[in-house]
């Protein structure tokens, strides 16, 4: 390995969340090496991965996209996204190669791309179940073949290896599937013989851009130089720096463990790290190690559907029926359900009152209500949408007309904001799959099989 | 002396930190206030299951970072991110009953 520094630019914290054109463009006239951006998260819930949509905004995904390209493709900076599509699942590869494809025809690039999915086959899967390969997180239940076949997409966050065998092939562009957010950032340093420790933590932080600054933020540039012994981090935006506090904090974000960080085939050790801040708002990072896991485990994310959601909004001012609410509540949810069992309806419904427990459910120490009005949202779960339309409609009318005990209001009792009153909003997904996977090197080089097409 | 946790701490919050587990960081302002409290035990996981009204085997880890002067919390969601009766998809609002916290200094 050389003793030349190794640049990464990372735009934004998530594909499509946009970041300002001028610190994207200090970024380029720091002549980085690579530019990496994380497309993907599990955090907005099961429905875009189960779906198979993003949730992230065409255009915005198309706007920054287009930014990266028009000025990387040129200067032969090499562009990787991973967890493309926000899920990283096959639809969702598909949908930002098509955003790639129009945006080179229309800005006249041409490259060679790389596209590597990130999908994992349900015969796999049962096959290791049966092998005892399949191991749960956090407390989750053994995994079954039945729910390997309920799941709708099967994913597994891929490591640095499949990046690696694509920029072996000389691809400009990679676009990956699920992948371990750092994996993108750090494919490239690891392939010209970087530190993989401090070239997976550099990634660790990056991909959430000027997230670890101070004032962070998940739509701004920000730039890592990797070296032979340390990593520095450099703002691109006059309004930001890192401080060692900004950065030591952002080991804390969205991690249970701040000391040790796992990931596909090892896990990043934390306890001897240092930062210090060397001026100009940059921190040096230096002590990171990675320790190898053996056998080797890929985490798998899978979501599957459970119905379909109706719900309603309404709100009420008063005194009696909020005194009252949690008893007016049980009763009409009693009614709501004798209804059901005589029709035969498959379904059910919660009850989320803002004003009392609806943010923290129950986890809430403190249900007492004490504002002068609540708001009322009805969730009403089907088998089917028709069926998840009729247990609402029952809930919110027998709501709306319900003769509780000291009722003075005898118009209605709900005031609704909106008409329709009721909103359909389709399918309901649950996380089904959330394992590691052993798996062996030689499975590991099959399991995410790039094509490599020419822009 | 006892002194509320928001005269102590910078940052408290809350998000997933997987779709079955919640975090909570708490970041002090001072780092002796931080070890003291580290020192003491002061945050703890039988005081956290107090706090949200759980069984303390809910309470996966509650680890101490020196570098940040930060007490992180991790603990099981009730309903996992985003499935029917969810609350809090991200889970970045549940870090409210914290504020509460008196920590003797």
């Amino acid at each position: 390995m050389s003793n030349r520094e190794f640049k990464i630019l990372s735009p934004t914290a998530i594909l499509g969340y946009g970041f300002p054109e001028s610190s994207f463009l200090q970024g380029i006239k720091e002549n980085p090496d690579l530019i990496a951006v994380d497309a993907g998260s599990v955090d907005p819930g099961p429905y875009y991965l189960g779906s198979g949509k993003s949730f992230t905004d065409r255009v915005g995904v198309k706007r920054d996209l287009r930014i990266m390209l028009r000025e990387a493709i040129p200067r032969k900076i090499p562009v990787i996204i991973g967890s493309a599509g926000g899920s990283g699942a096959k639809p969702h590869l598909d949908w930002c190669e098509q955003i790639i494809r129009e945006i080179a025809r229309q800005e006249r690039l041409s490259f060679k791309m790389g596209i590597i999915p990130a999908d994992i086959d349900k015969s796999l899967v049962c096959k290791s179940i049966q092998e005892n390969k399949i191991h749960p997180l956090c407390k989750n239940k053994p995994l079954t073949e039945q729910t390997v076949e309920e799941t709708s997409y099967i994913v597994a966050q891929m490591g640095t290896e499949p990046f690696v065998e694509a920029l072996r092939q000389d691809c400009r562009v990679i676009l990956a599937g699920r992948a371990y957010d750092p994996a993108g950032f750090a494919a490239l340093p690891v392939l010209l013989g970087y530190n993989p420790a401090l070239a997976i933590h550099l990634g660790k932080i990056l991909e959430c851009a000027a997230i670890a600054a101070q004032p962070g933020s998940g739509a701004d540039c920000a730039l890592g130089i990797l070296k032979e012994n340390s990593f520095v981090l450099k703002p691109l935006n006059m309004k930001r720096s890192f401080t060692r506090t900004s950065v030591a904090a952002h080991s804390l974000y969205e991690k249970s463990d701040p000391y040790c960080l796992p990931g596909p085939g090892g896990a990043l050790d934390l306890r001897e790290v240092e930062f210090t801040e060397i001026g100009d708002g940059q921190v040096e990072v230096k002590g990171t190690h990675f320790i190898p896991a053996n056998p080797y485990t890929l985490k798998l994310e899978g979501a599957r559907q459970v119905g379909y959601r109706t719900v309603s909004i309404a709100g009420s001012r008063d005194p009696v029926m909020i005194a009252g609410i949690n008893s007016i509540l049980k009763a009409v949810e009693m009614h709501v359900k004798e209804i059901l069992e005589n029709e035969k309806i498959d379904g059910y419904v919660n009850t989320h009152i803002y004003g009392k427990n609806a943010v923290m459910g129950e986890l809430e120490p403190n249900p007492s209500i004490t504002s002068h009005e609540i708001g009322i949202l009805l969730e009403a779960v089907g088998k089917t949408q028709e069926n998840a339309n009729t247990i609402c409609s029952i809930m919110r009318s027998t709501l709306l007309h319900y003769g509780y005990p000291g009722r003075i209001s005898t118009a209605g009792n709900l005031a609704f904001p909106f008409s329709p009153s009721d909103i359909q909003t389709g399918a309901v997904y649950e996380f089904s799959i959330y394992h590691l996977m052993e798996v062996s090197q030689d499975q590991l080089k099959r399991l995410f099989p790039e094509s490599v097409v020419q822009i | 002396m006892q002194k509320q946790i928001t005269e102590l701490a910078k940052v408290i919050r809350s998000k997933n930190c997987s779709p079955f587990e919640l975090t909570m960081d708490i970041i002090f302002l001072e780092k002796a206030d931080y070890e003291l409290v580290k020192k003491n035990n002061g945050i703890n996981a039988k005081m956290l299951a107090a706090i949200y009204n759980v069984c303390p085997t809910k309470i996966n880890k509650v680890v101490y970072f020196d570098p940040a002067c930060a007490v992180k919390i991790c603990m099981d969601r009730p309903i996992s991110s985003g499935a029917p009766g969810d609350t809090d998809v991200y889970g970045a609002q549940q870090h409210g009953p914290l504020l509460s916290i008196l920590l003797d200094i």
